[in-house]
């Protein structure tokens, strides 16, 4: 590699290189001033975001870097830009929570700036090896962000829960990268592509490849079968901690398994369409079902996200320039309505300071707090895809993808699969609105209001705004077509 | 014609309303009385600019007028609103009913007036939009989203039962609905449009017409409501405050019907063809054996609901019996029902807020004290029950004649219903109003307020006059029903001639 390759490659990693010396500089300073320096490093993490964000979106150009291991590219920016947002709004409603939560630790904020350093990684590799390395740079960060409230056994198991079987989907997706190389002799992406195309019908050792690949890869976006330790973790966690697991890493793993069956995978679209179909359907029908019984609402939103995943990949089993574009725009707006739910989440805090989980506890809400219930119930509503809101148009791109693919039965079953969605939705509006007011909620901070009614009146406006945003998502799924 | 948007005025004008209202506070009695003075003016100046709208419609242009486009979503989906003689009427149909809601609600809402207004004021948005969308994505988003207002109308303000009946409505319309949505995105793939003027003029292949007019019909029969699936109806409409089960009565139920003339008639007519006698079938079962059901109700608002779903059998009649009287009487019938329906649940509204009770046997000899409401629940009932002279008579009878040129056994047995709504009606009718005052606690209640007359007394005249002389409406829809019903014999004769010459 001469001076000058470098030289670029490193220009169009610039947001990276931001984020992993900002990491580094931060770690020095919490070890250096010790445990009272966590709100001054959680500020300057949120600043490191911002920078490399700005940086992203106004200076980075184009290309390959890396000989080919890193790509930057329209739709890395975009999920790039959708991850650190994520990221961000996370990271902002901490501050208040962390004290209350156990996780003021300085390197609370560090190992979220390493997650998402590694997330912007993985939106951008283009080999094998560098999907990797990104992956297990994010999710080494994520583990101990699980367990970082040491004290409480529901999140020391969270941790180990999600360790353990973070550790064996990691092996299922080496073993497969393994079986990938050995039958088509490269790592890069595009060089898989090329000798998929040339060999014409994949040999039975690829597919097995591909196969655990995939299975890797549907862990980390908690798809149907994999996602038993998603309840469990989102529970188990401090809350701020699951606000950010179900935004931003999300995003990220959605677009790498994007990049990897639209890209690496293309020539053999009829091997990994069913399986994307398979996984899709069964993570909207449990989504749907298992989130009925449910009482805790962390628990819910982790059944919810379940189930979303399998909306975004409805949009990616269509296979085309629209499903894709269907699945950027999902998790856009999937992204918001998470964050904001979990910023009412976050403000579920009795007088007296202690945090409430309980779907019961929201009992009377648009009495006690009606903006905070006007919001909530704009976002339910959304979440389960009734229009005007945003929820609905994010299905709608999915299902169009779906339907111009003609896979008619998974856009049925997903549709049926809503309305039986609605019903949670629906419970959650019901006690907060038909039920009597039980106890009244602490003051809510000013940052989690300004997130919450951010989110709400993005998932309303998105009918006025929603033009530009398509067209972003356009060009982004152009990359592939 | 006009050059500014009189539609998207008259559909955004209530949201106008609503951003006044949350500056207003509900705390004094003051404030209770700003809440209801801005709703009251929203819902008449939305309802003086729908007249406005009719004055300007020109009735000899059978095709969209007024209309507006504009690109949304970046996705082929356009903001395209219009209307021509079909929708024109449901406008203000939609438009002149809010007031009285505003009206009913005056007292009988104590708590949470607010929100209640604001919750009224945006379905009132939903629905005047889904009636002038010219596209389909459009039409499907003000269809759904009215789902949300109504939810809570029912679940909050609704009687002991509401949370059950809120979610039954939502669920079940809902369920309906998303096949629609499916068939609506297998429309836009074919057709390569979701506007409906040029939808209007796609030949879609027979079989796949077949599947799109069912993916339609479940929502629009879910939505109409249709026997086997009206069983929402009645629960919804005993839970939910008067003016809800106004709102329900009188508009929610013709998104159906609307649904069947703007779409599955024309978008799909040899599907309409193949499918209209499973339509009569239903539909004379609905007139038939709701009839018979509704005799049998103990409560006021139930016994109402069940005869609301009988009259909307004549409408799914008449619609597919696809002639100028059958789809002409079809519209009829859902405008006069809006107003007759809508106005014997304000009726039922009017002694609920004395007495608190829907039990048919809880009254008796409301005559004695109450004349003037005795008199005006007369005429509403004839309305019902299809006498001449009243605007239920019109409907009816030129639904039975469209389907009398079709087949005459569906006309012999849909004429029955006639009958026994008479039946039930009037015995409705006796045992709540005639008979001698006998209950202690009928004694002391008063007639009719000013407030209520002014509800009810402009409903009495709506009604006999357009039994008496029904020709504004005609004028109104003629030419574009005309239109409607001819393109769909063209399309069935070609179709034919199809079939013909490949044999």
């Amino acid at each position: 590699m001469t001076a000058e390759t470098l030289l670029a490659s490193l220009q169009l990693s610039i947001p990276e290189l931001i984020l992993a010396v900002g990491a580094m500089a931060l770690l020095m300073i919490g070890v250096f001033a010790g445990e009272k320096s966590t709100s001054t490093v959680t500020g300057l993490a949120v600043a490191v975001l911002i920078i490399a964000g700005l940086w992203l979106v106004l200076k980075t150009g184009e290309g390959e870097a890396y000989g080919g291991a890193f790509l930057s590219d329209p739709f890395a920016k975009f999920m790039k830009v959708l991850a650190l947002i994520g990221s961000i709004t996370a990271m902002v409603m901490t501050v208040g929570h962390a004290r209350s939560a156990q996780i003021d630790r300085f390197e609370f904020p560090v190992l979220l700036v390493l997650a998402t350093l590694g997330m912007l990684l993985m939106i951008s590799a283009n080999d094998l090896m560098s999907l990797y390395l990104s992956l297990e740079l994010q999710s080494l960060a994520l583990y101990v962000v699980a367990a970082i409230n040491r004290d409480s056994i529901r999140s020391t198991e969270a941790g180990l829960k999600y360790f353990v079987l973070g550790a064996l989907s990691s092996g299922m997706l080496l073993y497969g990268m393994s079986l990938v190389y050995g039958f088509t002799g490269h790592t890069g992406f595009d060089e898989i592509a090329a000798s998929l195309t040339t060999t014409g019908t994949p040999s039975l050792g690829l597919i097995f490849g591909l196969v655990f690949i995939l299975a890797g890869l549907a862990f980390k976006i908690s798809a149907v079968p994999f996602h038993m330790w998603t309840p469990d973790v989102y529970e188990g966690a401090p809350t701020p901690v699951t606000a950010f697991f179900a935004a931003a890493p999300k995003v990220a793993a959605m677009a790498i398994f994007v990049r990897v069956v639209i890209n690496a995978f293309e020539p053999v679209v009829v091997q990994w369409q069913q399986i994307v179909v398979f996984i899709s359907i069964a993570s909207m029908l449990l989504g749907a079902f298992a989130a009925i019984g449910q009482k805790n609402i962390k628990r819910l939103m982790a059944y919810s996200s379940i189930g979303h995943m399998g909306y975004a990949l409805v949009g990616l089993a269509a296979g085309s320039m629209a499903g894709v574009r269907g699945v950027l725009l999902y998790m856009l707006i999937y992204m918001v309505m998470t964050l904001g739910t979990f910023a009412c989440i976050l403000a579920m805090r009795r007088k007296d300071g202690e945090n409430v989980e309980s779907v019961d506890d929201l009992a009377g809400l648009s009495q006690t707090n009606p903006f905070m219930a006007t919001v909530l119930t704009i976002l339910m509503f959304s979440l389960a895809g009734i229009p005007p809101m945003a929820g609905f148009f994010a299905k709608y791109f999915v299902f169009m993808a779906a339907i111009e693919a003609h896979l008619y039965a998974l856009a049925i079953v997903g549709v049926l699969a809503s309305v039986v969605g609605a019903y949670y939705y629906l419970r959650v509006i019901k006690v907060m609105w038909f039920d009597d007011a039980k106890g009244e909620f602490a003051r809510t901070a000013g940052e989690l209001r300004l997130v919450f009614g951010l989110s709400g009146l993005f998932v309303v406006g998105y009918v006025l705004i929603g033009g530009p945003l398509g067209n972003a998502a356009e060009v982004a799924a152009r990359t592939f077509f | 014609m006009t050059d500014w948007p009189v539609l998207s005025a008259v559909t955004f004008m209530p949201l106008v309303g609503v951003l006044l209202l949350l500056l207003t506070r509900e705390d004094s009695a003051y404030g209770r009385r700003n809440i209801l003075n801005v709703s009251l003016l929203t819902t008449i100046f939305t309802f003086a600019v729908s007249v406005y709208i009719w004055y300007q419609f020109d009735s000899s242009n059978p095709g969209f007028q007024m209309t507006e486009k504009h690109e949304w979503l970046g996705t082929g989906i356009s903001y395209h609103l219009g209307i021509d003689g079909i929708s024109v009427l449901f406008v203000v149909l939609s438009a002149f009913l809010m007031p009285f809601c505003v009206l009913a609600s005056w007292l009988s809402v104590e708590k949470r007036l607010k929100e209640y207004m604001i919750a009224f004021l945006i379905l009132e948005t939903f629905m005047i939009g889904v009636f002038v969308s010219l596209d389909i994505v459009l039409f499907y988003v003000f269809f759904e989203a009215g789902l949300i207002p109504m939810f809570l109308i029912i679940g909050v303000w609704g009687g002991k039962d509401r949370v059950y009946a809120s979610y039954k409505f939502f669920l079940y319309t809902l369920l309906g609905s998303v096949l629609m949505l499916l068939a609506i995105m297998a429309m836009y793939w074919q057709a390569g449009t979701t506007d409906i003027t040029e939808l209007l003029g796609y030949n879609f292949p027979r079989e796949m017409q077949t599947w799109l007019w069912l993916a339609f019909f479940a929502s629009f029969a879910v939505k109409m409501p249709m026997w086997p699936v009206h069983t929402w109806l009645p629960d919804a409409h005993v839970q939910a405050p008067t003016a809800g089960s106004v709102i329900l009565a009188a508009i929610l139920l013709k998104l159906g019907g609307y649904g069947f003339v703007r779409f599955s008639l024309p978008m799909f007519p040899l599907a309409s063809d193949y499918f209209a006698p499973f339509v009569f079938t239903l539909s004379v079962i609905a007139i038939i054996y709701t009839s018979l059901v509704a005799m049998m109700q103990s409560d006021i608002k139930k016994l109402i609901a069940y005869s609301s779903v009988a009259h909307m059998g004549y409408v799914t009649m008449g619609i597919f019996a696809a002639n100028t009287q059958g789809v002409q009487g079809a519209i009829f019938q859902m405008l006069s029902h809006g107003i007759v329906s809508g106005a014997l649940f304000l009726c039922v509204g009017v002694v609920y807020d004395r007495l608190h009770t829907r039990e048919i046997s809880a009254y008796g000899g409301l005559v004695n004290i109450m004349p003037k409401y005795a008199v005006a629940f007369m005429v509403f009932t004839m309305a019902n029950v299809g006498l001449p002279g009243t605007s239920g008579f019109v409907g009816e009878v030129l639904t039975l004649v469209g389907v009398f040129r079709v087949n005459t056994w569906v006309a012999f047995f849909a004429t029955s219903g006639v009958i026994l709504s008479a039946a039930y009606a009037l015995w409705l009718y006796r045992r709540v109003i005639f008979g001698a005052l006998e209950k202690e606690s009928l004694k002391a209640l008063l007639d009719l307020s000013g407030r209520e007359k002014a509800i009810l007394y402009p409903l009495v005249i709506l009604t006999i006059f357009f039994g008496v002389y029904p020709a504004p409406i005609f004028d109104a829809t003629a030419a574009s029903v005309d239109l409607l019903v001819n393109n769909y014999s063209a399309a069935l004769q070609a179709a034919q001639n199809v079939a013909l010459s490949v044999q």
